[in-house]
This record gives structure tokens, sequence and C-alpha cells, in this order.
């Protein structure tokens, strides 16, 4: 069997990936999820605050998702649900996937184009080496997500919630909601890993406390938690002896970092980017394997789904060029694109001025939290763009728009710049 | 009063290894287990080595069971289907000055009786093992060393046994023990039973049983031991299982990779009062940092998925405690490492002095061949294929990280000896035990246990005791 494009996840990447690839003229696009429904993690986020870019309107998860499941099935776009991507190999040139489930078994097929959007799954306290015992009540905060949201049941009473990120957040207003008491968010960093307009509306306004440069560094219980022990860090993010303070509670919420899933592109030997920890793409988000193109949070972890959207929309409609012959091989006329300052990463890593659109949004993240801010794109060291950013912080995307016209030929590196303004 | 000819305490891998060889036999046996599964103690977490048995000193009950325990492995492993693989060990010097303590390790193996040992220069044993410290200066290698599941191990033999007829009662407490004209009154938290014959597997808590019933008393202690699990994408860097020669600088840290292709680092051993401290440590979790580093270069370490500790059984005497130690009790106490390697050994030494004692016949209709749960990810593609038309519950992967299906799943739960709680599936399956630490399967995995044992899922439980998940429901009829 062999298919134009296969898109690997039917969360939001990959729902817009299909629609674009669709729109732009690919014939036969393909789903492959693993889950029984389309829409991914947005089906437990019932939350609010989604769509208001691409919409200009607030939608909850479920809401945005249904617009893009009702605009896949208007276009005819099949998906298989329950269906789990096993192996993405290369054979004799050609991509091939395979994949099972419960309705069509084992099915290995060629792919004209891959899209990888399989997003990304939270980091687990195993990982933090958090000392302590190994009771019941120690989630990840989407895990806890889900249980309330999806399955209807509150994980526990007395909460403590490690990490900042917006997970941890939203979850501190939901489990308050549902009658939980939420002690405090402790976060490792000086700094929030979520977004400000979360801490605002589901910490600040419920007055739950958000301790920064602090940590769990004790849980306890043996069967259920029955406490956790939170201390200061010092610089070097090392718990200061001393400022030890027991919180008794039933549960731990891990809200502490998103991993991209991409045990699927390494099998196929796709190159990964330790920065983060997603596949180093080019301006068309082709990632080192030609015909395999990544977005969404498996290329990069995002603050917002309306970004994640546009980027697979771009995605999709590269591999529809691609597979109709029109984007031509990666070229040699690769413009190394990286990040200066305080800029972390940069997405893409390579332009090509020939392949790229009349413009191209470049999005990373910052390092630390930088007031009174400016990015520049300084193009061989001549700077090319420069815009006043007042506030950047490490738990929200930036972007920088190149342009077309900027590139002559011969270009050696761009430089995506981020810091104070001097 | 139900009335048993052997009583077996505690469903760790040496009482299952006992139950199973008494299973041999025709009689009527019961294995009681205080908590909710089989292996929940000292089994569980372990370095998960079947040792060459070099280590002992000769003519003890550690040094014979071992060797035996080992030589018997491999036959048995393939009788139980559970993965086992000897993937040799090195015995790693750090200090030219200690050598001789190399050396004279040889020679107690060589007198223990082990096969396949090797003296090696550092070289040598960098060109078979890479990653190397600089530091190493010689090592013992011994061929027959092995990695096993011994989740795997405990509940292979554990089914085995009750394939043969053997009844286990879970969440069970022995509360006293009583010495009748014919055996022996056994109280527990849910009544008491009568046996000719009581067996005290009870791990860290042996002690406890032994000294109610015997005039020479045992001291176990506690002994923690403290471990990092590595992902898999780690498990490649090492290929033996790197031990360190204990010496100057203690006893040293283990490196090796595990039967399923994590890496696995541990233990420490600190003595502990409480017989339930699993606790980790952020002192322990720095020693096994430190010590790893001098054996093991570049240790991944920052692929930990999980840390945790287990209890070894540490007697005073040093040694084994087997046999009967007073009239009908069999004790199978102090088995601390190597118990893992030896447990197929005492089960055969032990059940054979109870059935001689009991006079037990041999039976005709023992079944030795048990088979687990399907491991659908390690079949090739066709067999795959093939298995998921049968039951296309194969085909649906609820565990992403380990390709974990819900027919599998189902399996586990629907075992002879199916699991109970999220721990007993992860142990049966590795649904849960990946990357991500259950992060997206225990939703589903609880589902699919509410609904195969036709339970609210305020009722599905990590593991035993008061280890519920969720709390209350918020939504639907029942809520409250």
């Amino acid at each position: 069997m062999k298919r134009e494009i296969v898109i690997i996840g039917g969360g939001p990447a990959g729902l817009a990936a299909a629609i674009a690839a669709k729109e732009a003229g690919a014939q036969d696009v393909l789903i492959l999820e693993r889950e029984q429904e389309l829409g991914g993690i947005l089906n437990q986020c019932i939350h609010n605050g989604f769509g208001l870019h691409t919409f200009k309107e607030e939608l909850t998860g479920p809401e945005y998702a249904a617009r893009y499941i009702e605009r896949a099935k208007a276009l005819n776009i099949p998906a298989l649900l329950g269906a789990t991507v096993i192996d993405l190999g290369r054979e004799n040139g050609a991509l091939t996937v395979t994949f099972v489930s419960r309705s069509e078994g084992l099915v290995r097929m060629e792919a004209g184009a891959v899209v990888l959007c399989m997003g990304c799954r939270e980091r687990p306290r195993g990982a933090l080496n958090t000392p302590g015992t190994r009771p019941a009540g120690i989630f990840s905060a989407g895990t806890a997500q889900r249980l309330v949201n999806r399955e209807g049941y509150l994980p526990g009473r007395e909460v403590v919630i490690l990490g900042s990120g917006d997970i941890g957040l939203i979850m501190a207003r939901r489990m308050t909601l549902e009658g939980a008491k939420v002690k405090c968010v402790a976060e490792l960093q000086p700094y929030s890993g979520g977004l400000k307009r979360n801490i605002v509306q589901c910490l600040d306004d419920y007055g739950i406390p958000l301790k920064l440069s602090h940590t769990v560094v004790d849980i306890r219980g043996k069967e259920r938690v029955e406490g956790v022990t939170i201390a200061a860090v010092d610089d070097h993010l090392k718990p200061i002896p001393g400022t030890e303070e027991d919180i008794p509670c039933d549960t731990l919420l891990l809200s502490v970092g998103l991993i991209p899933e991409n045990e699927l592109s390494r099998q196929v030997g796709v190159e990964i980017s330790p920065a983060t920890n997603g596949p180093a793409v080019n301006e068309s988000l082709e990632t080192s394997i030609p015909g395999v193109f990544a977005c969404g949070n498996v290329l990069h972890v995002h603050d917002l789904v309306d970004y994640v959207s546009e980027e697979a929309a771009q995605a999709g409609r590269n591999a529809a060029r691609f597979v109709a012959g029109e984007i031509g091989s990666a070229s040699d006329d690769s413009v190394k694109l990286i990040p200066g300052g305080m800029a972390r990463y940069t997405v893409p890593v390579s332009v090509s001025p020939r392949r790229m659109a009349e413009q191209l949004t470049v999005r990373f993240r910052v390092k630390d939290t930088v007031r009174g801010g400016v990015i520049r794109v300084l193009v061989d060291g001549e700077e090319k763009l420069r815009r006043r950013r007042p506030v950047m912080a490490p738990g929200e995307m930036e972007q920088a728009v190149l342009k077309k016209e900027w590139f002559a030929g011969g270009e050696k590196q761009i430089e995506i710049w981020a810091g104070k303004e001097e | 009063m139900e009335r048993y000819d052997v009583a077996v305490i505690g469903a760790g891998v040496t009482g299952s290894a006992v139950a199973r060889e008494l299973s041999r036999r025709a009689g009527r046996f019961i294995v009681l287990e205080r908590t909710s599964d089989v292996g929940e103690g000292t089994s569980k977490a372990n370095s998960a080595i079947v040792h060459a048995g070099f280590d002992a000193m000769p003519g003890t009950l550690k040094a014979r069971m071992n060797v035996r325990g080992s030589q018997m492995m491999p036959a048995l492993a393939a009788e139980l289907d559970i993965p086992f693989k000897q993937n040799g060990a090195l015995v790693v010097c750090l200090n030219p000055e200690e050598l001789p303590q190399l050396e004279a390790l040889y020679q107690r193996g060589i007198e223990n009786g082990v096969q396949g040992l090797e003296l090696l220069s550092g070289e040598e044993a960098r060109r078979r093992e890479p990653n190397l410290s600089e530091q190493v200066c010689g090592a013992l290698y011994a061929a027959t060393s092995g990695i096993i599941c011994p989740f795997a191990l405990t509940l292979g033999l554990a089914e085995s046994a009750a394939k043969n007829g053997v009844e286990f009662r879970f969440d069970t407490r022995v509360t006293g023990l009583e010495k009748t004209e014919t055996g022996w009154r056994i109280e527990t938290e849910h009544g008491p039973l009568e046996a000719s014959a009581v067996v005290n597997a009870a791990g860290v808590f042996a002690d406890g049983l032994h000294n109610l019933v015997c005039a020479k008393k045992l001291h176990i202690t506690p002994r923690k031991g403290e471990y990092m699990l590595l992902d898999k994408t780690a498990g490649q860097h090492v290929a033996h299982t790197v031990f360190q020669l204990p010496g100057r600088l203690g006893k040293g840290v283990l490196v090796s990779p595990t039967i399923h292709g994590n890496l696995l680092v541990g233990p420490t051993a600190t003595d502990v009062e409480d017989g339930e401290d699993l606790a980790v440590t952020a002192a322990g979790l720095a020693e096994l940092e430190e010590k790893s580093a001098l054996a093991v270069q570049r240790v991944p370490l920052r692929q930990v998925i999980t840390s945790f500790a287990g209890l070894r059984a540490h007697e005073a005497g040093d040694d084994f405690v087997l046999g009967e130690t007073a009239e009908g009790f069999f004790d199978a106490a102090g088995i601390e490492s190597p118990g893992l390697s030896s447990a197929p050994a005492i089960g055969e030494y032990l059940a054979g002095l109870i059935a001689q004692k009991l006079g037990l016949a041999d039976k005709k209709d023992f079944d030795p061949i048990r088979r687990g749960v399907p491991r659908l990810a390690e079949l090739p593609p066709a067999e795959r294929a093939e298995k998921i038309r049968e039951n296309p519950a194969y085909g649906a992967i609820v565990c992403r990280c380990e390709q974990i299906s819900e027919g599998e799943i189902l399996d586990a739960i629907h075992g002879i000896l199916g699991a109970r709680t999220l721990d007993g599936v992860k142990r049966r399956t590795r649904a849960g035990m990946g990357r991500c630490q259950a992060g997206f399967c225990s939703p589903r995995v609880m589902e699919l246990l509410a609904r195969e044992l036709h339970m609210d899922l305020r009722d599905v439980r990590k593991n035993g005791g008061g280890s519920a998940i969720v709390v209350e429901k918020i939504r639907g009829e029942d809520a409250q």
C-alpha cells in the first residue's frame, strides 16, 4: 500500500497539517491517531483562551479542536483512530510507516511524505530525582487534568504543585474549582515557566502562592502522599539548608517541563536539536530526512495552540508541495540561523532563500526574563530588523519575520538576537 | 478450620520458588501474603542480576544456593517463559594495590564451582567494555552472570505453583503461630488455618516469625539499597554488568543493562529500622552518581526515568538461614543478595526437606510449563499481525512508551494470579514503566482494571492498602 501523505498524530498539529496539505492540492492525505478521537490533548483542556489569534475569539480546547475536525471532515480527509505508529523507516529511498490498530491489525505502508505531529509528553517525577517515597498521589499535571476533565474524578484534596508550567497553573485553578485546596506552587527557577496570564488568572485570582526559586526536597507517605517538604534553592538551584518547610498534602502535581515525543523521529534517523529536543528543520519545516516534516509540540514546545496551527499549516502545505515535486530537494543555498544574546534556540535552524516564501516566521524562546528588550535580525552581521519587546519571558514564545528580499545569494548566517536594548 | 500440608508465609521470589517446588508433590499447599500481590517486598526492588556465584564465601549456604540457582536459571526461565540473558559480568579493580583481592575473588569463584571465570587486564576489560573508566586496572570476567526481570521470575514461579494447585491468599497478614499436635495453627487477619508444616519466607519480617517459635533468635536488619533507572536510550552504555571490587572506597555500585534494555545504577547500602522504609534520599542518589563514575565513564544520568529503593533482609550471621529450625517450621530467612539468583535452589532444597519430612509423594501430572503474557512488541511483524487477527485488543496500544496493548493488559488482569492494581499491571506487562512513567497510560489502565474487575474507579489502587488513586467522583450519576 502507498499513501501520498501520512500525518502521524491527529491533535491540533496533525489536523492543521492535514487540512493545509489537502487544500494545497494533495489528493491522498491520511491521519493516524493513537487515541479514540481526534483533537489530541485539546480534548482535556476544557478551559478557555484558545483561538484568540486564529479565530479572534475565546474558545475552549474541545471547541478549538472541533473547528479543525469539522474542516477535515468537510475535506474528506480520512483518519484512522486507535492507530499507533510503531515504526517509521526508510527502504530503498521510500518512507515506510507501520502502525497497529484494533480494526486494521498491523499495517505497513509506503508514504510519499510524512508529517510528524506526535506532540510532547510531561517530564515525570523520576527524571527529577526527588527524594522520598513513591506512594499514590503523585501525578503529572496533565494526567490529573485528564482524570478531572475526562474521567470526572478528583485525584486529591490537598495539593502541592511543583513547577509552574501552564498545565500546572491551569490545574491549580481547576482543582480549586472542584473543591481541592491548592497549598502552593513551587518553581525551581526564579521565573515561571508558564504564561503571565495564567499566573494572574489561575493563581493570583485564587490566592494561591507562587514560590519562585523553591523545590520539593522530600515526599512522605507509604501508601498515599502524606506531605512534602519544600525548600528554597540557591543560584545553582541547590536546596538551601534551613529553609525547609513541611506541607501536609495528599497530592503532588508535577508541571516540570514537556519533552517532544521524538522516538519515531529518532528511529528513522531524523537529526534532533539538543536545544529543543525536536527535529532540526529547515525553512520548509522539513527535517534532515527529505519528505519528513515536523510541526507542533513534537518540533518544539509551544505556548499557544494558535501558533501550533499556523506552523502545522505551513508544514502541511510544504508536504503537499514536496509530493507534487514543486519544492525541490533541500538546496545548497541554505543559510544558517543561529540564536544570539538571550535567544535560546530558533525554529527553523536554516533557511534556503530560494525555497522560502516571501516571508518566513522564525520562532524562539529566551533563556531568562528580559525587560526593556529588543529583537534584532542580523544577516551576516548587518541589522535587517529591530523590534522592541518591553518584556520577554522563558514561558512565552517569541518570533521574528524574515523577508525573502533580504537575500541576494551567498549569505552565510542569520542571527536572531534577543536581549536588553542598550 | 481449613487444613493444609504446607503453608508458605510470603509470596516473594523465595516463597514462590518454594511453593512451585512443593507443587511437584501431592498435597495441599497455600501461600499467605500480607500485601496485595506477589513480589511486593524485597523481590520488587533489587539489582535484577543472576549472580555467577563467585562472591559468597566457600562453604556458605549463599555460595551453594547461588551456584546451583545460577545453573538452574536458564532452563527455569525457558519453562516459565520469562526473559533471561547471560550477559556476563565484569568485577573491575580500580586500584593496582587491590589486584591481589581480585585474584582472591577469582580463586573463591573456582572454589565455589563457578564456570567461565577469567582474569583480565585493564586494557582487555576496556576492549570488551569500552565505557569502563581509565582507572580500571584489572577485571574478573564471569561469563555466566545474567540479567533477569525479578517481577517476571517471581510471578512466573508463583503462577506455575498456582497452576499446579497451590492456593494464594493476598492481603492476609500472619498474626500468630501456635504449635499443635499435628503441626501449626496459623492466625491471620482473616481467621486461622492449620498446616503440618510452615515455611517462613517473610523477607525483612522473617525474624519476627522465627523468633515467635524458635529458641535461637534471629536478627534481621533491613538494609536499604537505592537505585536509578535510566531510559532505554542509555541501555547500551554497557553490555556487561559492571561491579566494583569491594575495596578502600567501600563496596561500590553496579552499572548494568536490564533485561528490558534500560540501564540500572545502584545500590547503596544503608541499614534502616523500618521494614517498609522505601524512601530514596538525596544523599543516596548523590552517592550513586559519584560511585558509578569511578568504574564507568559518562554514565548518562540525565536520562534517569525513575529512582527507587529496596530493602535486603540482612541477618546478623551473614548467611542464609535455611532448614527446619523448629519442629515442622522451615526457615528461608536472611535472604539478601544473592537471593534472587538463589531462589530456584532454595525452593528445590526446602521443598525437598519438607517432602521428606511429611512423606509427600511426587505428582505425576505436574506441569512445569507456564506461559506469560505475550510481549507483542517483541514479536516479528508477521507474528504480531497474526496475534492481532486472533485478538484485536492486541492492536490497541495503551502504553505508548513500551508499546503495551490492551490485550496484554487484559491477559495480565485475567491471568491465573491476575493483576488487581496499577502496579500489578505494570509489573506483569511493563505498562507504565517507560519514559513517561505512566503519565499517559495510567488513566486508561485504571479504566481497564475498573471495567474488568467490576469496581469503581475510586477503588482502583496503585498497590495495596490505602493507595487509591482518585479520591472522589465529581461528575456523573453517583457523584459525591
